[in-house]
C-alpha cells in the first residue's frame, strides 16, 4: 500500500528501487526478510567470536587470555547476541519471507511497521557492542560481570555499561514487540479468502503462538531492566534490600520472562521441521491439529513455570513443589510434537538432503536436552546441578538443536526459493556433518564436568577437570569453523547455481511452492484460490 | 496493491488491542512488586526465609508461660575419635515442660596426659525442634581446653520454646565432642 500504488494492471513488473533506499525504506516483506536474515548471521559470527575467547580460556586452568570480568562480559554477551541478535532475528526473517507466502497474502498487515521493528535492531546492537567497549576507555567503568541473568545487586553496582546494555535491551524489546504485532495482524486478517485458521501451516501456528508470548512477556523484562534503571540512577529500591526492597524480586521478573522465551526461541523452528518433514518423508504431517494444541498448551504452560530457575533461593516447599510439578507437566507436550513428527517419519519414503539430516539431528539431539530439562526440574537433583556446567550441557542442547538447527534446516529448505539457486547438496552434507560431530563434541562432556562440580561462569577451574575442557574447546573450535563452510555456501547458492524450480522439493506442498523461484518482488497481488477438502 | 479498507479497519482495532495488551503487560510488571508481597501473605506460602525469621522470634522469646504439656528430651554424646576424651551427663533424659528452665550437668574427661583443646557441635532431632530449643547456657559455645587427665564438669541450661509445634512430644540433643588444634 504505500510503494506499490500504481495502477492494477502494472504491478508486477513493478521492481524494487534500486541502491541503498531500496534497504533503506524497504517495506516488502521479502527485502525485509533477506534483511532480518543477513543480520542474524552477522549476529551469529559476532557471538560466536565471543564463544571461542570464551573457550580459548577454559582450554586450561588458570588466567591465560582474559581477566574474570573481561570473561564474564563475553559469558553475557554471548548469550544475549545469541538469542537478541541471531536466534530471534532468524526466526523473524523467515516469518517475515514465508508467512505472506504460505498465507497467500501480498505483504505483511502493516509494511512500514514493519521497516521500523526491523531498523530497530542495528540501533540496539550499536548499544550492546558500546555496553562492551565502554570499560576498555577510561572512566568507562566496570564490565558487565553478571552473566546474560543480570541480577542485583551485582548488576546495581556495574559501571555504565550497563545503562548502555539496558537501553539495548529496551529496544530490541521494542523491535520484536512490533514485529510480533504485526504478523499477528497478519495471519488474522491478510489470510487468503477461504483459507481458515485451521488449514495454516504448523510453521504459521508456531510463529502465531510465538507473537502472542513475546508480547505477553517481552513487557515485563522491559519492566524488571526499567526499575534496574530507577534502582541504580533515581535512588529507588525496588531490588535493593537495605531499602525495602528484594533482590529475588527480579529474578522473578527475569523468569516471567525468561522461561517463555526459551519457547519463543524454539517454536518457529519446531514449525519449520513440519514444513520439512511431510517432503522429504513423502507423506502428510501427522496430526496436525494436535500439533497446534501441543504449542498453545507449551506457551500456557511455559508461562507458568518460571522459577524452576530459582529453586536455590529459598522459596518454601510448596512453591517449589507447584513449580516442580508443572515443569514436568511441559514435557507432556513437548514430547507429543515429537511423537507426532517421528509418526511423520514412520514408513516415509524418506531421502536426507540436507534440511532431513537436520531434522533427524535435531529429534534426537533436542529430546537429549529435554531429558536433562527433567532432570534439572527435579528440585533435589537442580539443588546439586544448579549452576554448574550441566545446566549449561542441557541447554546448548535444547537451544542448538531446537532453535539454530531447525533455523538452519528451514534455511537450506528455502534457499532455493529466496535465490532460484539449489546449493551445493554435497557441502552442505559436509557442513552438516562437522556442524553436528563437532557440537557433541564441545556439550557433551561439559555433562560430565558439570556433575563433578564445576561452576558455570567462572573463569578459573580446578585441574581435574581439564581434559574434558580441553576436548571440548577442540571441538569448540571446530564447532566455530564450520559456520565459514556454511557461509561460504549461502554466498555460493546466491551468486549461482543449479536453477531451482518452482517446486524446487518434488514432493514439497504449500502455497510458497506455488510461486516461482526466485519469485517476483510481489506476489499473491491476486490471492490463490484455496482448495477446500 | 491497495488494501481493501474493511481489512485495514480491522487491522488498525487490532493494532490497538495488541498495543494495549503490551502496555497492560509492562504494567503488570511494576504491579508485581506490591502484588508478591501480597500474594506470598495471602496464600502462606512464606518463603523459607521469612518461615525462618518467624522461629527465630520464638527463640528471641523463649520463655512466656509454662505450658501444661510434656516434652520428653533426651541426650546423646559422641566422641570424635581424633579426640582422646570421655564425655558423660547426669541426666539421659528429662520430662520437661515448654517455658520452664531446666539444668544437665555433662563431664568431660580428659584420657591422655597432654593438653588438649576440643568442641562441642550440638544438634537437635527432629530438625523441625531446632529453633525451639534455646540454650542459654553451654558448654558448646565456647572452645574447652582440658589438662592431661583433668577432668571438668560442665552446665547446659535450656528452655523448650512454648511456641513449639504440637506434634513434637520428644526431641534429642545430640553432642559431637571434636579435636581442635590449637
Ligand atoms: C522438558 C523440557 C525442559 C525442562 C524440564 C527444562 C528445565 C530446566 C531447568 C529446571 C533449568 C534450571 C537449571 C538451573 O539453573 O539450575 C533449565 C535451564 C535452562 N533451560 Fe531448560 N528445560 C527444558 C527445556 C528447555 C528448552 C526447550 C530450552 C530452550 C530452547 C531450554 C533452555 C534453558 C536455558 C537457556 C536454561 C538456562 C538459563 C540460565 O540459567 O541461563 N530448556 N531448564
Ligand atoms: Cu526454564
Amino acid at each position: 500500500m504505500t510503494t506499490a500504488t500504481h495502477a492494477h494492471a502494472d504491478h508486477e513488473h513493478h521492481g524494487p528501487p534500486s541502491g541503498l533506499k531500496r534497504w533503506l525504506f524497504s517495506t516488502n516483506h521479502k527485502d525485509i526478510g533477506t534483511m532480518y536474515l543477513v543480520f542474524a548471521l552477522i549476529m551469529l559470527f559476532l557471538g560466536g567470536a565471543s564463544a571461542m575467547v570464551i573457550r580459548a580460556e577454559l582450554f586450561m586452568p588458570g588466567l591465560q587470555l582474559v581477566q574474570p570480568d573481561l570473561y564474564n562480559n563475553l559469558v553475557t554477551n554471548h548469550a544475549l547476541i545469541m538469542i537478541f541478535g541471531a536466534v530471534m532475528p532468524a526466526a523473524a526473517g523467515l516469518a517475515n519471507w514465508m508467512i505472506p507466502l504460505m498465507i497467500g497474502a501480498p505483504d505483511m498487515a502493516l509494511p512500514r511497521m514493519n521497516n521500523l521493528s526491523f531498523w530497530i535492531l542495528p540501533a540496539a546492537a550499536l548499544m550492546l557492542i558500546l555496553s562492551f567497549v565502554v570499560p576498555f576507555f577510561p572512566g568507562g567503568g566496570t564490565q558487565i560481570n553478571t552473566g546474560w541473568t543480570l541480577y542485583p545487586p551485582l548488576s546495581l553496582q556495574v559501571g555504565m555499561s550497563m545503562d548502555f546494555l539496558i537501553f539495548a535491551i529496551h529496544l530490541l524489546g521494542v523491535s520484536s514487540v512490533l514485529a510480533s504485532i504485526n504478523i499477528i495482524v497478519t495471519i488474522f486478517n491478510m489470510r487468503a479468502p477461504g483459507l481458515r485458521m485451521m488449514q495454516l501451516p504448523i510453521f504459521v501456528w508456531a510463529w502465531l503462538v510465538t507473537a502472542f508470548l513475546l508480547i505477553l512477556v517481552v513487557p515485563v523484562l522491559a519492566a524488571g531492566v526499567t526499575m534496574l534503571l530507577f534502582d541504580r540512577h533515581f535512588g529507588t529500591s525496588f531490588f535493593i534490600a537495605a531499602g525495602g526492597g528484594d533482590p529475588v524480586l527480579f529474578q522473578h521478573l527475569f523468569w516471567f520472562f525468561g522461561h517463555p522465551e526459551v519457547y519463543i526461541l524454539i517454536l518457529p523452528s519446531l514449525g519449520v521441521l513440519a514444513s520439512i518433514l511431510p517432503t522429504f518423508s513423502r507423506k502428510p504431517l501427522f496430526g496436525h491439529h494436535s500439533l497446534v494444541g501441543a504449542m498453545i498448551a507449551i506457551a500456557a504452560l511455559g508461562m507458568i513455570v518460571w522459577a524452576h530457575h530459582q529453586y536455590t533461593v529459598g522459596m518454601s516447599l510448596a512453591a517449589v513443589k507447584y513449580f516442580m510439578i508443572m515443569t514436568i507437566l511441559i514435557s507432556i507436550p513437548v514430547g507429543l510434537i515429537i511423537f507426532n513428527y517421528m509418526m511423520t517419519m514412520w514408513r516415509g519414503a524418506m531421502t536426507f538432503e540436507t534440511p532431513m539430516l537436520f531434522t533427524v539431528a535435531i529429534i534426537l539431539m533436542f529430546s537429549f536436552g529435554g531429558l536433562t530439562g527433567v532432570m534439572l526440574a527435579v528440585v533435589p537433583a537442580d539443588m546439586q546441578y544448579h549452576d554448574s556446567m550441566f545446566v549449561v550441557a542441557h541447554f546448548h542442547y535444547v537451544l542448538l538443536p531446537g532453535a539454530v538447527w531447525g533455523l538452519f534446516a528451514g534455511v537450506f529448505y528455502w534457499l532455493p526459493k529466496w535465490t532460484g539457486h539449489m546449493y551445493d547438496e554435497k557441502l552442505a552434507k559436509t557442513f552438516f556433518w562437522l556442524h553436528v560431530v563437532s557440537f557433541n563434541i564441545t556439550f557433551f562432556p561439559q555433562h560430565f564436568i558439570g556433575l563433578a562440580g564445576m561452576p558455570r561462569r567462572i573463569v578459573d577451574y580446578n585441574v581435574m577437570f581439564t581434559e574434558f575442557n580441553m576436548i571440548s574447546s577442540v571441538g569448540a573450535f571446530f564447532f566455530g569453523i564450520s559456520h565459514l563452510l556454511f557461509l561460504y555456501i549461502i554466498i555460493k547458492t546466491v551468486r549461482g547455481g543449479e536453477k531451482a524450480k518452482a517446486r524446487a522439493w518434488e514432493s514439497a506442498q504449500g502455497l510458497e511452492w506455488e510461486v516461482e523461484s526466485p519469485p517476483p518482488h510481489h506476489t499473491w497481488t491476486t490471492p490463490p484460490t484455496i482448495k477446500t477438502a | 496493491m491497495e488494501r481493501d479498507p474493511d481489512v485495514r479497519k480491522a487491522s488498525g482495532r487490532m493494532v490497538l488491542w495488541l498495543g494495549a495488551l503490551t502496555i497492560g503487560m509492562f504494567g503488570f510488571g511494576f504491579a508485581l512488586v506490591p502484588l508478591y508481597n501480597l500474594y506470598c501473605q495471602v496464600v502462606g506460602i512464606q518463603s523459607a526465609d521469612q518461615q525462618r525469621a518467624l522461629n527465630v522470634q520464638a527463640r528471641v522469646d523463649p520463655l512466656g508461660e509454662v505450658q501444661d504439656r510434656w516434652v520428653t528430651v533426651r541426650f546423646d554424646t559422641t566422641v570424635h575419635p581424633s579426640l582422646p576424651w570421655a564425655l558423660e551427663s547426669n541426666e539421659r533424659s528429662l520430662r520437661v515442660r515448654p517455658g520452664e528452665i531446666h539444668e544437665v550437668m555433662f563431664v568431660a574427661s580428659n584420657r591422655s596426659s597432654a593438653k588438649v583443646t576440643g568442641q562441642a557441635l550440638p544438634t537437635v532431632i527432629p530438625w523441625q525442634a531446632n529453633d525451639f530449643f534455646n540454650k542459654t547456657e553451654c558448654f558448646c559455645f565456647v572452645k574447652q581446653t582440658l589438662d592431661g587427665g583433668e577432668r571438668r564438669e560442665m552446665p547446659l541450661r535450656f528452655v523448650v520454646s512454648p511456641a513449639l509445634p504440637d506434634g513434637v512430644t520428644s526431641l534429642t540433643l545430640s553432642y559431637n565432642f571434636m579435636h581442635l588444634d590449637g
